[in-house]
């Protein structure tokens, strides 16, 4: 991204009267029903809902009274619940399931007047890393058609990407957020466990799910963030620690930041490509007055067994919902409640999501809890500790986002744990509960997107956003 | 050789009470019983996709009055778990409860089996969780072969007690489930009603070699629907698994239906026991961690309990335990006896009027103390009446049958129906003196030795006197009459 965002221009036109937000809404939908025939970024799209929407921002700002988001075009995924909306998960067992109330994040951003213009398509119930395991159609990056987008949040990522959306909302259990960031050229930031509501998010691996965000810039991730974060009532989990004002961090340089590089996150598998402009970043920063030095994080080769015992745990029971009995799909015409059960859940989930529930059981049976659940929770303990120690002389932690750039579709959509490994970089910050923001930094020589990582201290998001607004800005400058 | 084995029943039981609280226990909703089907619920309880649960302190605050009530040590730390089932009633596929670290563990409470034999029953855990909702087959709007789902439960506040296996006969366990609702109508958290659903219990029975400290093979019975049933329920399982063991078979271990109707407990289908529950932290619920100093504001705050109350009133009013027992049996009765004893100069009269006409009242129009309408200070009123000999006590009684059906004053009702009492000597030995004038043959046996009648002619002058005469000056001059006309000149 060079120069403004879509959202910063705007906002200029807004201000002087150039153009309103209808006849704005009106251009995004005219854009996703051209361009998405190409992309499947979208299961909804929200015309009616958003063009209301922006009917009533318009009133607002002739009163002077319009939010801080009023002309932010936003795209959520498919897993967050917006009242009177289609909710589906990526889901066939959802496909006409419609929310009736709004997540706290959508009461937010609806509140500071952002015009909500559609759902995005996804992994089913954000369990994927490509955004195949999707019941509609798989996504496909703007880039290269022939390539994933990354996932599960794939959809979000490509709406921003293809200029469909200014921003997105996205979830990020072990990586959804920046994966996809990363392999779609723009910003994704995963906060701390705790710093946004999950309320009306559906949950995947509750205590690992988070809600993102994505988006042109940091700039612009930094507006979303301010308005969406925070204590929320309905949410035991969120944190009332303070919000700063993010912004602030955006002026800041880097001179004087202490600077870890993990080599754990240097080894086997990782591109070289990827390699060499990961250490380009190392010595921008480097000379722009930061200490730049290997750390280490012992315990991150555990990162992808803890991850997958833990969320497939949490999914085999926060998925039991799903049973045909009260909403969403089920299957007719049976009589034994037993079959109901069974029928309905083998036809409605896809196979990943099938092999997750069967995991997650297995790991919660009696006799295994102790020798697979309660171990995994100890090792991430210990990846938490590791962090712990790295942060008590470093202000952030930096590496790559993912080992590779975008892969082909169908490329490991039969080999789960190559799948499995393409977020092994990005399943350590939410184990360990710290936020994580991936910046694009550049492309390989196959004109694919790559994705710089910056993990901070827990709630030191402001400092990850300092730090990919500082590398976005000098970037441009080369 | 040949000595027959004696088996030992053991008990223990597993209870649930719906905590008196009029929103549920992980959303706002109301709890209130009997309303139309699903209209009190909403995303949290419906258990729709995303929706979080935020536990209600209220919930906490009960369970630890009745942890406190029952000795129980209350953990500073404890968790909420997920106990995963399928079940088209739990329409989140799991229940939240309390697994590995519960809120309250080790107390006991006391039955007394026999008259004058305590015996502890000890209390393993208890543990705060979500109720389930209910499946509805057979209401006149149900079809065949359709069932309804009505979610107004789901979520309503639950406490569960777990005893140890400590009770040895079904009228044991009879006691202590009695005891329990006794502790939980004190402490006003729970209304105890078997019959709608309040109060559950489910039961383990095994039998062992007496004297033998391994526990036998137990089965698991449920779905008893009243305090009787309980007993006969047990009764029932007791008697079948002591007819297999004495005949040389082994305990299945297995869930039991009770069927109330039939008087059996029928084995319930082998798919729906077995199961492994995955029990998890979870993850939506941070740790309860509750302050020390809240745990000691509950407890200052506490009713006085049972056990002390019935203490001091031995103390203090000198009053038998038996008294003691039946008027605290419920804390509102406890509590009307003790505004009542403190205005009124003898305990035991007190206590007399409120075991008899107080509890009779109740018994008969099938009311709670506070739907009573007589209030401590009438009934003080009363026995102030009798005891200055205004009123006698036959009198007395009238009045307080007169309150509760007119509610008029006591003193109004005296004078109305002008019951105030005859202690005229003169006005009395006339009466005397007349009834033993009109019933010669009576007098007749009674001096050849028929004392018997001293009460016939007791009554005949109550009557006379509509019950007002002095009962003591009665006697005096009755006896003087009768003995004295022994020998006439």
């Amino acid at each position: 991204m060079t120069g403004k965002s879509d959202f910063q221009s705007v906002r200029q036109l807004l201000a002087a009267g150039d153009i309103n937000c209808q006849d704005l809404t009106q251009q995004y939908i005219e854009k996703i029903n051209e361009g998405d025939k190409k992309f499947n970024a979208f299961i909804s799209i929200l015309g009616e809902m958003a063009r209301e929407q922006a009917v009533a921002v318009d009133r607002k700002m002739a009163e002077g009274r319009a939010g801080r988001l009023t002309g932010m075009i936003v795209a959520v995924k498919d897993i967050i619940s917006m009242k009177g909306t289609r909710t589906t998960c990526g889901s066939k067992i959802l496909k006409n399931y419609i929310s009736p109330y709004d997540a706290t994040v959508i009461e937010r951003l609806k509140a500071e007047d952002a015009i909500l213009i559609g759902k995005t398509n996804m992994d089913e119930f954000g369990m994927g890393s490509s955004s195949e395991n999707s019941a509609f159609q798989p996504v496909k990056n703007p880039y290269d058609l022939e390539r994933i987008p990354g996932g599960s949040s794939g959809g979000s990522a490509v709406a921003v990407s293809a200029g469909m959306a200014m921003s997105a909302l996205g979830t990020d259990t072990g990586g959804s957020v920046r994966q996809p960031a990363a392999l779609t050229g723009v910003v994704g930031l995963r906060p701390t466990y705790g710093r946004i509501s999950r309320y009306g998010l559906i949950a995947f691996a509750s205590s690992l799910d988070q809600i993102g965000i994505l988006s042109q810039t940091v700039t612009d991730c930094a507006e979303i963030l301010q308005v969406i974060a925070g204590r929320d009532d309905r949410d035991s989990t969120s944190s009332d620690q303070p919000i700063p004002e993010y912004n602030t961090f955006l002026s800041r340089d880097v001179k004087g930041l202490q600077i870890g590089m993990p080599s754990e996150f240097f080894g086997e598998g990782l591109d070289k490509e990827i390699k060499q402009e990961i250490d380009k970043i190392a010595d921008l920063l480097q000379n722009g007055g930061a200490n730049v030095r290997e750390v280490s994080l012992p315990h991150a080769d555990y990162g992808i067994a803890t991850y997958y015992l833990i969320c497939t745990a949490e999914a085999s029971s926060n998925l039991a919902r799903y049973d045909g009995v009260h909403y969403g799909f089920r299957k007719d015409h049976l009589t034994e409640l037993e079959s109901m059960y069974t029928i309905t859940r083998s036809q409605g989930f896809g196979d990943e999501v099938k092999r997750r529930i069967m995991l997650g059981t297995y790991v919660l049976s009696a006799g295994y809890y102790e020798a697979y659940y309660r171990k995994a929770q100890k090792v991430r303990t210990i990846i938490r500790q590791d962090y712990e120690r790295v942060f008590k002389t470093c202000d952030i932690i930096i590496g790559p986002t993912t080992p590779t750039t975008a892969f082909r579709l169908g490329e490991k959509s039969h080999d789960p744990l190559r799948m499995y490994l393409s977020d092994i970089y990005t399943v350590s910050a939410p184990l360990a509960g710290v936020p994580s923001i991936s910046v694009p930094i550049g492309k390989d020589s196959k004109g694919l997107p790559i994705g710089f990582q910056i993990t901070a201290k827990p709630f030191g998001e402001g400092q990850c956003l300092r730090v990919a607004h500082w590398i976005e800005k000098n970037i441009n400058h080369q | 050789m040949g000595k027959e084995t004696t088996y030992e029943t053991v008990i223990g039981l597993e209870v649930h009470a719906q905590l008196l609280i009029r929103s549920k226990i992980f959303c706002g909703c109301s709890t209130q019983f009997g309303a139309d089907p699903n209209t009190q619920t909403c995303p949290v309880c419906l258990g729709l996709p995303g929706a979080l649960p935020v536990l209600n302190r209220k919930a906490v605050e009960y369970a630890i009055r009745m942890a406190l009530a029952v000795h129980c040590q209350v953990h500073t730390r404890s968790i909420f778990a997920r106990k995963n089932y399928f079940y088209p009633d739990l329409p989140k596929g799991y229940q939240i409860s309390q697994y590995e670290e519960p809120l309250a563990e080790n107390g006991q409470v006391i039955i007394m089996p026999e008259e004058g034999k305590r015996k502890t029953i000890r209390i393993k855990r208890i543990h705060l969780e979500e109720d389930a909702g209910k499946s509805v087959h057979a209401e006149e709007y149900v079809t065949e072969n359709e069932s309804f789902i009505d979610l107004n439960r789901c979520g309503v506040p639950l406490i569960e007690i777990v005893s140890e296996p400590d009770m040895r006969s079904p009228f044991e366990a009879y006691l202590y489930l009695t005891k329990l609702r006794q502790l939980l109508r004190w402490l006003n958290i729970c209304d105890g009603n078997m019959d709608e659903g309040s109060l559950r219990c489910d039961a383990n029975i095994s039998h062992r070699i007496q004297g033998s400290r391994q526990l036998g093979v137990k089965t698991e019975l449920k779905n008893m629907n009243s305090f009787r049933g309980v007993e006969k329920a047990l009764q029932f399982e007791v008697e079948r698994q002591r007819k297999v063991l004495e005949s040389g078979g082994k305990i299945e271990q297995e869930t039991l239906l009770w069927d109330e109707k039939k008087g059996i407990a029928v084995p319930m289908r082998e798919k729906e026991e077995a199961h492994d529950y995955r029990y998890f932290p979870d993850p939506d619920l941070i740790p309860l961690t509750l302050d020390r100093k809240w745990i000691d504001t509950i407890l200052q705050s506490q009713p006085e309990m049972i056990e002390p109350r019935k203490e001091r009133w031995m103390r203090d009013y000198g009053l038998p335990e038996y008294d003691c027992s039946v008027l605290t049996e419920d804390r509102e009765i406890a509590d009307y006896f003790e505004t009542v004893v403190e205005k009124v100069r003898d305990p035991k009269q007190a206590s007399n009027w409120v075991m008899g006409e107080v509890l009779r009242i109740l018994k008969e129009e099938k009311i709670k103390i506070g739907q009573l309408k007589i209030s401590p200070i009438q009934l003080v009123e009363i026995i102030k009446m009798v005891d200055d000999g205004r009123i006698t006590r036959a009198a007395g009684k009238r009045v307080f049958n007169e309150v509760v059906l007119s509610s008029l004053e006591p003193r109004q009702i005296v004078e109305k129906l002008g019951l105030v009492q005859v202690s005229d000597r003169e006005e009395i030995e006339r009466i005397v003196l007349d009834v033993i004038q009109h019933h010669p043959n009576e007098v007749e046996k009674y001096r050849n030795g028929g004392e018997r009648l001293f009460g016939f002619f007791v009554g005949q002058i109550m009557k006379a006197t509509q019950g007002k005469a002095d009962p003591k000056l009665v006697n005096e001059i009755l006896r003087e009459k009768l003995v004295g006309q022994k020998n006439p000149c």
